[in-house]
């Protein structure tokens, strides 16, 4: 197992380095703190939904390691322009697939170029920094306000 | 001073130093987590449970009567080690955690009420911060932090102007688990005890790497860890002045903490026994008797001097590498070195160094005030112990200079 070809690949590097959306949208209308209290990474989700309840723009800020913050500023990308449905639909398959129950398959996945962190599920201790973003994601969609990861 | 080869002697006791990560032999720089068992503490534990074991300060039989034996030669033991005047003051806990907990429920919950202070420092464990914590919101008494320097020294200065007639206890760490820095624990005593407080010395980091002399430092309890002393897990240890234990009541009731017990009342036994309740963990504190005689055949000024020299040279070394910065810079420190990459984050740091079959810790080391203080969300942290060698730093070295090429 290689930690460069599975896990620090590099589109992972480049969004670590290059975060994409990594700004606060002011005027949102959905918002999470996301908050992992074993390492300390914090995410912050800001979303802009328009009436047909599809996500407009999605910004993230935050501090954490290169996986969770990767991982945030790709389900940005991914997740702009879709419906809250289809990105709950991304949510359940992300975190299926890096907890080790889903196998994406050609053509019968939502997650585009998010299957990079497929491999993440080879690293146990860093499972919970990939999908930070997606429970703060979710959490925001929920409107719950504030999650943490147990 | 321990010699190179002495090291080696001693690599070869610890039967975990050999085995292999990741196709790598094992690079331990975790000490300050958890430390590794030697061969005499594995076998004295196999040893008691396969031909010695009974459960303690019960039954009359012959068994049960040596097995108590062995487990109060332990507390004897655990008292020359760190100089206590009384076995009676070794009271057998869960660990450094539960020794505080114990303090806080017991003396603090009786002598400490609304508007009273209790002074910590800004470098505690949360293990030392959280117990006064919950203590203040149930009685309603204040928390006093004494501020830490950049270099990562208590503020002494600072400290005196806290301490005052409401001051009921001090409690600080010995060494910080983050910084390294060790405390003026025996000044600190002094000034608290002229302001009429008692002192409670978290000394988890520190018995296990310098000679402890409870008498010398006159704190009235110190709280440590057998796990962290290449003892086995699950038992801890919290030393109290007799007198001042004498008029604490029990945290914890049940069996084996009594005088006389009927349907109406209890009577309670004189510490330590009231501070025990319950089947204590035999097998484990025979082993912290074998880890205590381990460190004693070293001997602990030996351990701190070799200690420091691996601290100077890790020192040395990691400074050297460019963006690298170091947090915790005090002159007098513990063998911890915990620093800051700019390439990269603690947890990756560790992830990626994993691999090469070493272990140190990325995270908040249970100290997010720590953190808070010197800007940082976490750090990777080197923690050394007498059965390193510097040809272990220059691995580390080595290893972080790949991290720095991965993220470039």
């Amino acid at each position: 197992m290689s930690y460069q070809s599975d896990l620090y690949q590099q589109v992972i590097l480049d969004h670590n380095k290059n975060p994409r959306n990594f700004r606060e949208i002011e005027g949102h209308s959905h918002s999470c703190d996301g908050h992992n209290p074993l390492c300390g990474d914090k995410i912050h989700i800001h979303m802009k939904l328009n009436d047909g309840g599809t996500i407009e723009d999605i910004a993230f800020s935050g501090s954490g390691c290169a996986i969770s913050k990767a991982s945030a500023s790709m389900m940005t990308v991914n997740v702009k322009g879709k419906s809250v449905d289809e990105a709950k639909v991304m949510f359940d398959e992300f975190h299926k697939m890096v907890t080790g129950e889903f196998e994406p398959q050609p053509g019968k996945h939502h997650l585009g170029k998010l299957t990079i962190f497929q491999g993440v599920r080879e690293f146990p201790s860093r499972i919970k920094c990939a999908s930070l973003a997606w429970h703060t994601l979710v959490c925001a969609l929920d409107k719950t306000g504030e999650t943490t990861m147990e | 001073m321990i010699t190179p080869s002495e090291v080696e002697k001693i690599r070869a006791e610890f039967p975990m130093l050999s085995t292999k990560v990741h196709g790598h032999p094992l690079v331990y720089l975790d000490n300050a987590a958890t430390t590794h068992k030697p061969r005499a503490v594995i076998e004295r534990i196999r040893q008691f449970e396969s031909e010695q074991y009974a459960t303690v300060r019960r039954g009359s039989y012959t068994l049960g009567e040596e097995a108590t034996e062995m487990f109060e030669g332990v507390r004897k033991k655990v008292q020359v080690f760190i100089g206590a005047k009384d076995h009676r003051e070794i009271i057998f806990t869960s660990g450094a955690t539960q020794s505080i907990n114990l303090v806080a429920n017991s003396f603090g919950r009786t002598f400490i009420g609304a508007g009273d202070e209790i002074v910590i420092s800004h470098m505690e464990h949360h293990a030392n911060l959280v117990p006064w914590q919950l203590l203040c919101l149930e009685k309603g008494c204040v928390l006093k932090v004494i501020p830490v320097s950049d270099s990562g020294e208590l503020e002494m200065e600072a400290f005196k102007k806290l301490l005052g007639p409401k001051t009921k206890l001090v409690a600080v760490t010995h060494s910080s688990n983050v910084l390294g820095t060790i405390n003026p624990v025996k000044e600190i005593a002094r000034l608290a005890h002229a302001a009429g407080a008692k002192v409670l010395v978290d000394g988890a980091q520190s018995v296990p790497h310098t000679k402890i002399d409870v008498q010398d430092i006159d704190c009235d309890f110190l709280a440590f860890s057998s796990h962290k002393m290449y003892g086995p897990s699950g038992v801890g240890v919290l030393y109290g002045k007799y007198a001042v234990l004498e008029t604490m009541p029990p945290y914890v009731a049940g069996g084996d903490m009594i005088n006389s017990v009927t349907i109406e009342r209890t009577t309670f036994a004189k510490p330590p026994g009231r501070f025990e309740a319950g089947t204590p963990p035999i097998s484990q504190v025979i082993g912290l008797g074998a880890a205590v005689d381990f460190l004693t055949g070293i001997g602990m000024e030996r351990i701190f001097e070799y200690e420091k020299s691996l601290l100077e040279y890790g020192t040395k070394v990691l400074s050297g590498i460019e963006g690298l910065r170091i947090i915790g810079t005090a002159p007098h420190k513990a063998a911890i070195i915990s620093f800051w990459l700019e390439a990269a984050h603690p947890h990756d740091v560790i992830t990626i160094i994993d691999r090469e079959g070493i272990a140190v810790r990325g995270g908040h080391h249970c100290a997010q005030p720590v953190m808070a203080r010197f800007g940082v969300p976490a750090t990777t942290r080197a923690s050394l112990s007498f059965y390193n060698k510097p040809e272990e730093i220059d691995l580390l070295a080595g290893a972080l200079k790949k991290v720095i090429q991965v993220f470039g």
